[in-house]
C-alpha cells in the first residue's frame, strides 16, 4: 500500500529496538501491544531500567550531605548526570543545566523566577497559539502577579505558527518570547531559528519548550540560540518527575531562587540566608537522584540509535501513516504543517475522538484521545478534541497497518 | 473486553439518532454539562408540569456514550417527578459503576448502558447528562463539571 512512498532507511532497524523495550512485548486486550502514544510519554529501554536499579541497589544515598562513601557515590552518579545532559544539549556549562520535575517544572521556574521579578505594566511576554497548557498558564499566572501584558502569535489551518504575525508582535516592549519546539497536538515543527534571531533583535530572550523535540532531533542550545530549554526525561524513554532547565549562565546567575529549602542555600542564620551557587541554587531540596541516573541512560540510549537515523525513521513512518489516514473515509487529519514530527492527530466523522481510543485499545493499538492539553488549539480547529497517535522508536511499518485496521474496525461499529 | 457490550445497537442508534434533541422554544429551567477530560458538552432544558417533567431537551457534542446516554435518560425521566428521577439515577448509578449489576428489569432501555461498568474511564460519559440534570432540576444556571 504505501508503494509510492520511499523505502524504508535501511540503517535503523525498529524491529531490533524493540526487544530493547520490555513493556512492549506484552498483550493488551488480547491483542500484540502497538503502542502510539509516545508524545504523551515514552517507553523505557532496558539500559534505563537496569541503570535506576542499579543506582537504586548499589549507590543510592542523599547527595551533597555526607562524606560516606555512598553519599559520595550517588553524588557523582547525580552530578554525572547532569553533565551528561549538559553534553546532550550542547550547553557551555554543567551551571547551566538545573533538574526539574519536567518541562512544567522549568517553564514555571523561568516564569516566576525571571518573570515575577523583572516584569511589570508595559513589559510584554509572547507565546503562540500551539502551545501546550504548560507554556500558557505558567504567564498567565505571571500576568496576574506582574500586570504585564501576554500576546498571542496565531496559527494557521495547517497548525502552522503565522511567522509575519509573530515578527509583528515583536517590540521593545518585549522581554520574553515562550513558544514550543515541536506542537504535541498537531506535530507541528515550528522555525525556532528564525524566532530566536527576531526576538534578540528585539533584546527580548526566548525560552523554547523542547517536550515534543528531545526525542526526535539532535539539540544544541547554542545552535538555537536560545536563552532558556526546558524538556521532560520520559519524552526520550526516561523516567517521569525528570526534567532539565538549560539557562544561559548569566541570566540564571541574576535569577532569584524561587523554592527555599535545603540544598539551595549556603548558609543559613534567622538574620540572613546566602544562597547556593548555580545551578544547586534553584534545586531546593532532594533531588530526584534516580530519575537523573535514567534520563542520563536514556540519553546514552537515544543517541547510540543515532538521531539522525531515527528522524528518517519516523518520518518514514509518518508519511506511511498520512498517505494511509489520507486515503480512509472520514478521517481528517488536524494539522498538516510542511514541516511535522511524527505525531498525527485526526478526527473520524460520526466516531467521537474517545470513542475511537476505546474502539483503538479493543484491539491492542494505545493512542491519544481529548485535547492534548491545548486547549485552544481544539477552539481553533472547532473541534472538542482529536485522536493522535504518535511514533518513536520502536514503531513499525506493522504498527501502522495494526493503526489502520484498528480505524476500519471503528469504521464497521460506527458504520 | 467485548466491545459490542458497549456499543450494543441501541446506544448506536440513540448516538446516530438522538432523541429530544435541540433546544426548545421555551424552557422552566436549564443547565449547562462539561466534561474538560473529553471536550464533552451538554445543555438540558426542562418544562415542568407541577413537580413533574413535562418536557425535556437536550443539546450538545460529545462522544456516542454521552449522546446515548443523555437521549435515553430523556426518554426515561419525562413524566416523572424528581423523587422518582432521584431514585431512578441512583439504580443508574449502579449500573454504570458496579460491573455484573444484577440487570434491572425497570430500566428498561437505560439497562444498554450496562456495559459501560466495564469500561470505567467512560464512566463520566455516560453520568454527565444526569450530573446536568440534576443542576437544572434545582433551577441552578451555573454549568456543572465533571472535573470539580
Amino acid at each position: 500500500m504505501a508503494t509510492a512512498l520511499a523505502a524504508p532507511p535501511g540503517n535503523f532497524d525498529a524491529e531490533r529496538v524493540r526487544h530493547d523495550f520490555p513493556i512492549l512485548q506484552q498483550h493488551v486486550n488480547g491483542r500484540a501491544l502497538v503502542y502510539l502514544d509516545s508524545a504523551a510519554s515514552g517507553q523505557r529501554p532496558l539500559a534505563v531500567l537496569r541503570a535506576v536499579e542499579h543506582y537504586e541497589t548499589h549507590t543510592h544515598a542523599n547527595v551533597h550531605r555526607g562524606v560516606h562513601t555512598l553519599s559520595q557515590a550517588a553524588t557523582d552518579a547525580f552530578e554525572g548526570a547532569r553533565e551528561r545532559a549538559r553534553r546532550f544539549l550542547n550547553a557551555r556549562s554543567t551551571r547551566e543545566i538545573v533538574f526539574v520535575r519536567g518541562t512544567t517544572e522549568g517553564i514555571n521556574l523561568v516564569a516566576q523566577s525571571f518573570g515575577r521579578a523583572r516584569l511589570g505594566r508595559g513589559d510584554e511576554i509572547l507565546i503562540s497559539a500551539l502551545e501546550h497548557h504548560a507554556n500558557i498558564v505558567p504567564w498567565q499566572m505571571v500576568r496576574e502577579q506582574t500586570g504585564c501584558t501576554l500576546k498571542v502569535a496565531p496559527i494557521n489551518r495547517r497548525g502552522e505558527i503565522e511567522l509575519d504575525a509573530l515578527l509583528g508582535l515583536l517590540s521593545s516592549r518585549t522581554r520574553l518570547v515562550a513558544v514550543a519546539q515541536v506542537s504535541n497536538a498537531l506535530g507541528t515543527v515550528v522555525p525556532v531559528e528564525r524566532i530566536v534571531q527576531a526576538a534578540h533583535s528585539c533584546g527580548a530572550l526566548v525560552l523554547l519548550d523542547g517536550a515534543q523535540a528531545v526525542a526526535h532531533m539532535p539539540i544544541d542550545v547554542r545552535a538555537l540560540g536560545c536563552d532558556f530549554y526546558a524538556f521532560s526525561g520520559h519524552k526520550l524513554y526516561g523516567p517521569t518527575g525528570i526534567g532539565v532547565l538549560y539557562g544561559r549562565e548569566e541570566l540564571l546567575e541574576e535569577m532569584p531562587p524561587w523554592q527555599g529549602g535545603g540544598e539551595m542555600i549556603r548558609t543559613v542564620s534567622f538574620e540572613r540566608t546566602t544562597y547556593n551557587d548555580l545551578p544547586w541554587k534553584f534545586e531546593a531540596g532532594t533531588p530526584n537522584i534516580s530519575g537523573a541516573v535514567g534520563l542520563a541512560a536514556a540519553m546514552d540510549y537515544l543517541e547510540s540509535l543515532g538521531l539522525e537515523a531515527l528522524a528518517a525513521h519516523e518520518q518514514h513512518l509518518l508519511a506511511q501513516a498520512t498517505a494511509a489516514l489520507e486515503r480512509l473515509p472520514g478521517i481528517e487529519i488536524i494539522g498538516t504543517a510542511a514541516h511535522k514530527a511524527a505525531v498525527i492527530s485526526f478526527t473520524m466523522r460520526g466516531c467521537h475522538p474517545h470513542d475511537l481510543g476505546t474502539v483503538l485499545d479493543s484491539q491492542g493499538v494505545a493512542i491519544r484521545t481529548g485535547h492534548h492539553c491545548a486547549m485552544p488549539v481544539m477552539t481553533f480547529f472547532d473541534i472538542p478534541a482529536t485522536a493522535r497517535a504518535s511514533f518513536g522508536c520502536y514503531n513499525t511499518e506493522a504498527d501502522v497497518a495494526a493503526l489502520v485496521a484498528a480505524l476500519e474496525k471503528a469504521r464497521e461499529v460506527f458504520g | 473486553m467485548d466491545l459490542k457490550d458497549l456499543y450494543r445497537d441501541v446506544i448506536l442508534d440513540h448516538n446516530r439518532q438522538p432523541r429530544n434533541f435541540g433546544a426548545p422554544a421555551h424552557s422552566d429551567a436549564h443547565a449547562e454539562g462539561h466534561n474538560p477530560l473529553c471536550g464533552d458538552r451538554l445543555t438540558v432544558w426542562l418544562r415542568f408540569d407541577g413537580d413533574r417533567i413535562a418536557d425535556i431537551r437536550f443539546e450538545g457534542k460529545g462522544c456516542a456514550i454521552s449522546t446515548a446516554s443523555a437521549s435515553l435518560m430523556t426518554e426515561a425521566v419525562k413524566g416523572r417527578d424528581k423523587a422518582a428521577i432521584k431514585e431512578l439515577y441512583d439504580r443508574i448509578h449502579v449500573l454504570l459503576t458496579e460491573p455484573h449489576a444484577a440487570a434491572d428489569a425497570s430500566l428498561g432501555k437505560l439497562a444498554a448502558l450496562g456495559g459501560v461498568s466495564e469500561f470505567p474511564a467512560r464512566v463520566k460519559c455516560a453520568t454527565l447528562c444526569w450530573h446536568t440534570l440534576n443542576a437544572a432540576l434545582e433551577h441552578s444556571a451555573d454549568a456543572v463539571s465533571t472535573e470539580q
